[in-house]
């Protein structure tokens, strides 16, 4: 087994999914037959091969002459959207989203 | 106007100069279709006539006053229901979001309607943009047009049939891991992945930030090219968007395609690929090869393992996005005792099987103990797969591939095997990986009708050359092979 039951349940927490008893028991079993799948990247030699995190900065192809065209200035732009957003939400007051009480005394 | 050719950007544009349709017409026919077939196919999720109409008497007054009219006028289109339309609901398939309309448009939908299309409604996909048949909707399936029994592929499968059956002159589509190409693929229709950073994602709801792309579905080439050029550039409100000029693509299109060296990978026609699927796209090779293409053999030895690097990493990137929906801003809330609890029952309730098996599969490589030996080991195979492509690129201008390893399957076929579905991907997540443009197109169809797909790759920004080559198949006869 490559992944058991208790472990489900840990990444279920951590994923804030509240798993029914049987979808523990479907997800570990199929989670294991995949996880079983994905361990032939284990033979793969990766010593000396840099990690891939995003394609562009990786320098493949792009003649982009800005080292780092994904920032901007920073400088105030107008940002209009509070009442559209709060429109939208389950349970607003603005400027507050409403949830459930936090910290219990 | 024959009834029974299907329009295009050019033909509509002519018709509206013309005089021989208004766009607001145009627009009721298409309604009218929809109305006839969606019911059957549940291609569609949402209709937008105010917006829909509102633009095409906007259309329609720019050809009375005898103005010109911009690239996309009057074209009936259909959107992805996983991108942002200002006024009209987003659901992305999903439970979570069944009530959620934007207060803002996606940059590509932006775009579009400057450029005159006429926005009809919002597609069916897979929840979330996760899945390869269109049967992860929390909608209900969408049927492949050729064959009800079939699927349409996925996730764009909603967009794909809708292009197919008529419903739409074009759509846009989104690509993570094959999901524009390869329901282009079972239906029968063109579908563009472009480069990572081509298309801005601002308004594209996320699934995987390093591997998504919005994307066109037409009729034919052309009509893809023309979307392409409205929809690609730069844009300041994505940060991943590549600050590099857009060519004119219907130009680079049009050029003839001797001479080009065609790369064609043993690696993609090995165990796995249907018999009929191989037979046809071998021929769609030889077709190019007559157009004065050469063949040029390729290994791209890290093409089996793509498969399962894509399944790390787009499920950990997909587990970080979709923490959002916890029931606090927008979406679905159920409530809980307490906001962990709230947490819980809203992300339990809203999400399909799909969507929970990829957050959890995302969340336990990317968890403590396990990160180095799956996330941080699949990005560095993520390079090698890179390093395949750009090796390749430096013998071909071109690779071409078959779409997917098989035609259309039927409804409920795979649904039981995850990993068999995720199988079904093997030829499509390598470019994904890669960020390079990848276009499928049809290349005939198997011995009981089904579509196939003939997949070419080009480098990173060189779109141009993608269309290019797949116009002169097109023209050659390619797609009816």
């Amino acid at each position: 087994m490559k992944i058991s039951r208790e472990e489900v349940l840990r990444i279920a927490e951590l994923a804030h999914l509240g798993l029914s008893p049987e979808e523990v028991d479907m997800y570990c079993g199929q989670l294991d037959g995949i996880l079983g799948y994905i361990d032939k990247l284990k033979q793969i030699d990766i010593s000396n091969v840099e990690p891939m995190a995003q394609v562009l900065h990786a320098g493949a192809g792009s003649d982009v002459k800005d080292a780092h065209p994904e920032l901007r200035d920073d400088t105030l732009l107008p940002c209009d959207i509070a009442d559209a957003v709060l429109a939208a939400a389950p349970d607003a007051e603005k400027p507050f989203f409403r949830v459930p009480k936090v910290i219990t005394r | 106007m024959s009834a029974a050719a299907p329009w295009t950007v050019e033909s509509v544009r002519a018709a509206l100069l013309a005089k021989k349709i208004s766009a607001r017409e145009l627009a009721t026919e298409f309604y009218g279709r929809i109305e006839r077939r969606n019911p059957e196919l549940n291609a569609y999720l949402t209709f937008s006539p105010e917006r829909a109409y509102a633009q095409a008497d906007r259309i329609d007054l720019s050809v009375a006053r005898g103005e010109n009219l911009p690239p996309l006028a009057g074209v009936p289109m259909a959107i992805k229901d996983v991108i942002s339309t200002r006024g009209v609901r987003t659901t992305c398939a999903s439970k979570i979001l069944e009530n959620y309309v934007p207060a803002y448009d996606a940059t590509a939908v932006e775009r579009l309607e400057r450029a005159g299309a006429v926005l009809l409604g919002k597609t069916n996909c897979d929840e979330f943009a996760m899945g390869g048949s269109n049967e992860n909707s929390a909608y209900g399936p969408v049927h492949n047009p050729v064959a009800l029994d079939r699927v349409p592929g996925g996730s764009s499968g909603g967009s794909a049939a809708a292009v197919a059956a008529g419903l739409a002159v074009a759509a846009l589509g989104t690509d993570t891991g094959g999901s524009i190409r390869q329901p282009a693929s079972f239906c029968g229709v063109p579908g563009l992945m472009p480069t990572y950073g081509r298309v801005s994602r601002y308004g594209l709801v996320a699934f995987a930030s390093s591997l998504d792309k919005i994307g066109p579905l037409a009729e034919n080439v052309a009509d893809a090219a023309a979307i392409m050029s409205v929809i690609a550039g730069h844009d300041e409100n994505d940060s991943t968007s590549a600050a590099i000029a857009v060519p004119d693509y219907a130009s680079e299109t049009r050029r003839p395609v001797q001479g080009l060296r065609i790369g064609v990978p043993e690696d993609y026609f090995a165990e796995g690929i249907d018999a009929e699927v191989k037979e046809k796209v071998e021929s769609g090779i030889e077709l190019l090869e007559r157009l004065g293409c050469k063949r040029i053999p390729l290994h791209m030895p890290h093409t089996d393992f793509a498969t399962a690097v894509y399944y790390v990493l787009a499920t950990a990137e997909a587990s970080s996005n979709l923490a959002r929906y916890d029931g606090v801003r927008y979406g679905l809330r159920v409530p809980g005792a307490t906001l962990t609890e709230m947490y819980r029952n809203t992300r339990e309730n809203g999400f399909g099987a799909e969507v929970k098996r990829r957050i959890m599969l995302g969340t336990y490589v990317l968890s403590s103990g396990y990160y180095d030996a799956y996330y941080l080991r699949a990005q560095s195979v993520r390079t090698l797969v890179a390093r395949d492509f750009a090796g390749a690129f430096k013998k071909a201008d071109v690779i071409v591939t078959p779409t997917a390893p098989t035609a259309a399957f039927g409804l409920g076929e795979k649904i039981a095997d995850p990993l068999q579905m995720y199988l079904a991907d093997i030829y499509t997540v390598t470019g994904s990986l890669a960020g390079v443009p990848g276009i499928s197109v049809p290349c005939g169809k198997n011995r009981t009708g089904l579509p196939i797909g003939m997949q070419i790759f080009g480098p990173h920004f060189a779109e141009g050359r993608v269309l290019q080559v797949a116009r002169a198949f097109e023209e050659a006869g390619g797609f009816g092979l």
